[in-house]
């Protein structure tokens, strides 16, 4: 638009700022990668596709598709039964749990299903007191499947069920006026409006799951249960061979590559998950045809997720605190986790704006350069970022010194991601809905910023910020790099306390950080309905 | 005793706080225009007469039996909404073909009635068509034609038109009022502009704030200068 690009002085600072931010953003994905590169020696080349490497990328793509199918398939009787069924007591309360894994670290789900599906778990208990054969240990591919399904079923239902809530409701009555058994429901509206969001749900858990670090780690329990993120991780931190830590991240990027430009096609992504509409009219929701099978349906979706989380919750309890409350390290890991989940927060909050700013004023092309910038690190994994910056500190720098600023500044790039796309609309409508009266008053620079912007975005400021914080405070790849005796956070505390089989204690941390997750998503669901949101 | 072919009786219904109470007669094939201010409870008349909603109390009476339990689809009427009368992913056959069989399996016999159907509404070559791809106008056609071969002996409208412009929307009416002839329906349209139930209605109800203050032939209706909620809401004073 013409009128667009007249008062191009007073967007002048929006547009330079945002082109640092870019170049800076560029200069922290490039230069790790660069040292990576530099270690690609040419026998490496040579052996790309070597039976090791080639027996981890096919269990990274195996492991990955098992989950998406799993999470998908398990999804849609839960969605459906969930669209149809209104008004059972608790529903309200069911699709705030299913909210919930999306901001849970990782280590607290991965203790979770320990808890309930492990060797001494919840249910070996139960089945051992009917004197049933009981469930074998958790790790390897069950285990990494059983967490991928915990954290990703939730979603895929959140999905489907936003999709089954556009259906208008004329033609839920046009259906109940027509005599619809259930199965015509089915094939006539529920299955064909959940096959449209199908595509999009799976490939979104696909590119979850092949990026998956934690959960393979800790359940993975194997070189025969490897995939690429785990396997940079060991090359780097055990074995040190850089060499093949190159090449694996080589083949980790140009997967993520692929990937990404499948998921452009659908357009979803975990950082907007879908709103979800309080009631739909149904008239055939008191129907009794299937209420078992849909009751069944809800019940167990419910108690999978539920169960792990109330594992964590009341193994918590069971904890010694005053022990663990007089522990240094638990302090210290406290202290640090605060620093770092604020600091990133801080830091990507402030580069989400300031290229939120400057899209709400760009044309197309300008604007898509801007996004691609906010979104590299999805094209270039956190943690082969981490893997670059930790060969670079520990070869150039005092790594005792060094390794927090890599750790926040890889923390900020991971966050940015799940920032952009809450400011970047309410930056634009901002903008369209205040511009030409701002140009014809003459207001610019950072004045307009305070007058105007400021103001209405306030809070989608604090939306993003706060679901910043989350994605940093549950953070445990980058700090598996970084972390050390002086520097440790919460998550890493988790995992030594685990790994050291002190699970009393590891118990009691998951506690505090499960409860510290779980009160930033409830502050962030309820900041969300007064954040301007783009449309579903 | 009355010879109203659909009774509402002391039909009672609450919508946050405002609370309904609808009383109507109609005749065997009276195109009866529910005319009202948005928010008076048109469609929620509709809807409970259809059955999306239950009443809190009261009756719906068609031929002399009591119909408000019954089910939806038991229910001897048609119902054409606004907007969404199709199903988008299945093409104007399929949608037709629903109001025979829900499974939309048919035999040959049953595919001829639809063919005709889809022919008299004037669609014959747009069978095999998306909703996607068709006008609003023609959208509305295809539903009419699954109207057709459900033969229900009443007509529930809830504003189908009111997105259409003016020519079309009486092109539109023109083809109800054959269909309404062809099938001896009785057609009960709702509307918030005066003019489709001068054009379209042989009897008009106004309804205001929940209620069915009169029922009368239309242009007596237009005349009466004793409901002072109808004259405020027509603009004559």
């Amino acid at each position: 638009m013409a009128q667009r690009d007249e008062p191009v002085d007073g967007h002048r600072t929006a547009i330079v700022a945002a082109w640092v931010v870019t170049f800076a953003i560029a200069a922290i994905a490039v230069v790790p990668l660069l040292r990576l590169a530099t270690s690609f020696d040419s026998p490496g080349a040579m052996s790309l596709f070597e039976p090791y490497i080639l027996g981890i990328l096919r269990f990274t793509l195996m492991q990955a598709t098992l989950s998406a199918v799993l999470s998908a398939a398990l999804a849609i009787p839960v969605a459906r039964a969930l669209a149809k069924r209104q008004h059972f007591p608790g529903r309200e309360l069911l699709l705030k749990l299913f909210a919930v894994p999306l901001g849970l670290p990782q280590l607290i789900a991965v203790l979770g299903i320990i808890s309930v599906y492990g060797k001494e778990g919840l249910l070996n208990d139960l089945l051992a007191a009917a004197a049933l054969p009981l469930l074998p240990a958790v790790f390897g591919l069950k285990g990494i499947l059983l967490a991928h399904v915990f954290f990703n079923f939730p979603m895929a239902v959140r999905f489907l069920l936003a999709r089954l809530e556009t259906v208008p409701q004329e033609n839920w009555r046009l259906a109940a006026s027509l005599g619809f058994r259930p199965v015509d429901y089915f094939r006539h509206l529920e299955w064909p409006n959940m096959r449209l969001a199908l595509p999009g749900v799976f490939s979104l858990i696909f590119m979850l799951c092949v990026t998956s670090f934690t959960i393979v780690l800790t359940l993975g329990g194997g070189p025969q249960a490897t995939t690429l993120e785990v396997a940079i991780y060991q090359a780097l931190r055990f074995d040190f061979d850089p060499a093949l830590a190159a090449r694996l991240a080589g083949l980790q990027i140009a997967l993520c590559a692929l990937l990404l430009l499948l998921l452009q096609r659908f357009s979803v992504s975990v950082a907007t998950p879908p709103r979800l509409r309080i009631s739909v009219m149904r008239p055939d929701g008191d129907d009794s045809h299937g209420r078992l099978f849909d009751a069944l349906a809800i019940l167990l979706g419910g108690l999978f997720v539920a169960m792990p989380i109330g594992a964590v919750l009341s193994d918590g309890l069971g904890a010694d605190f005053g022990r663990l409350l007089g522990d240094q390290t638990l302090w210290r890991a406290a202290g640090w986790s605060t620093v770092i989940a604020l600091t990133a927060a801080l830091l990507a909050t402030t580069a989400a704006a300031t290229l939120a700013q400057a899209i709400a004023r760009s044309d197309a092309r300008r604007a898509s350069v801007f996004r691609l910038a906010g979104n590299l690190v999805l094209l270039i994994p956190p943690l082969i970022l981490a893997a670059g910056a930790f060969l670079i500190v520990h070869q150039n720098f005092d790594p005792q010194k060094s390794a927090l600023f890599a750790v926040i500044i890889i923390n900020a790039m991971m966050a940015l991601p799940f920032a952009l796309p809450v400011l970047e609309p309410a930056f634009r409508t901002s903008f369209e809905t205040h511009e030409r009266l701002a140009a014809s008053l003459g207001m610019r620079g950072f004045s307009r910023f305070r007058l105007i912007e400021w103001p209405t975005l306030k809070p989608s400021f604090a939306l993003a910020f706060l679901a910043t914080v989350l994605i940093s405070l549950g953070e445990f790849g980058v700090i598996a790099f970084f972390g050390s005796e002086r520097l440790i956070t919460l998550p890493l505390l988790l995992y030594q306390r685990i790994g050291s089989y002190r699970f009393n204690d590891a118990a009691g941390v998951a506690l505090i950080l499960l409860l510290l997750c779980l009160a930033l998503s409830l502050l962030i669901e309820r900041k969300m309905l007064f954040a301007t949101r783009p449309p579903a | 005793m009355t010879n109203a072919v659909l009774q509402i009786v002391a039909l009672t219904f609450r919508y946050e706080d405002m609370q309904m109470c609808f009383d109507l007669d109609v005749e065997r094939g009276e195109f009866v225009a529910v005319m009202g201010p948005s928010g008076a409870g048109k469609s929620t008349l509709l809807s409970l007469i259809a059955g999306f909603e239950k009443p809190l109390a009261g009756r719906v009476v068609w031929e002399g039996t009591d119909i408000s339990t019954w089910r939806p689809a038991d229910r001897p009427l048609s119902i054409l909404f606004q907007d969404n009368n199709l199903f988008a992913h299945l093409d104007v056959f399929t949608n037709v073909a629903l109001g025979i069989s829900p499974s939309a399996k048919l035999n040959d016999e049953q595919r001829k009635v639809v063919a005709t159907a889809i022919g008299r509404v004037g669609l014959t070559s747009y069978a095999a068509r998306l909703p996607g791809e068709l006008s609003g106008g023609e959208r509305q056609r295809a539903a009419l034609a699954r109207i057709l071969v459900r033969r229900k002996p009443l007509l529930l409208l809830d504003e189908p038109f009111a997105a259409l412009g003016p020519a079309l929307k009486k092109e539109m009416i023109e083809l109800v009022k054959e269909l309404q002839v062809e099938l001896g329906l009785t057609i009960l349209l709702v509307t918030h502009d005066p003019l489709d139930a001068k054009v379209a209605a042989s009897h008009t109800a106004f309804i205001h704030r929940g209620r069915i203050l009169a029922k009368r032939k239309t242009e007596e209706l237009f005349k009466s200068r004793d409901i002072p909620a109808l004259r405020d809401y027509l603009g004559e004073t």
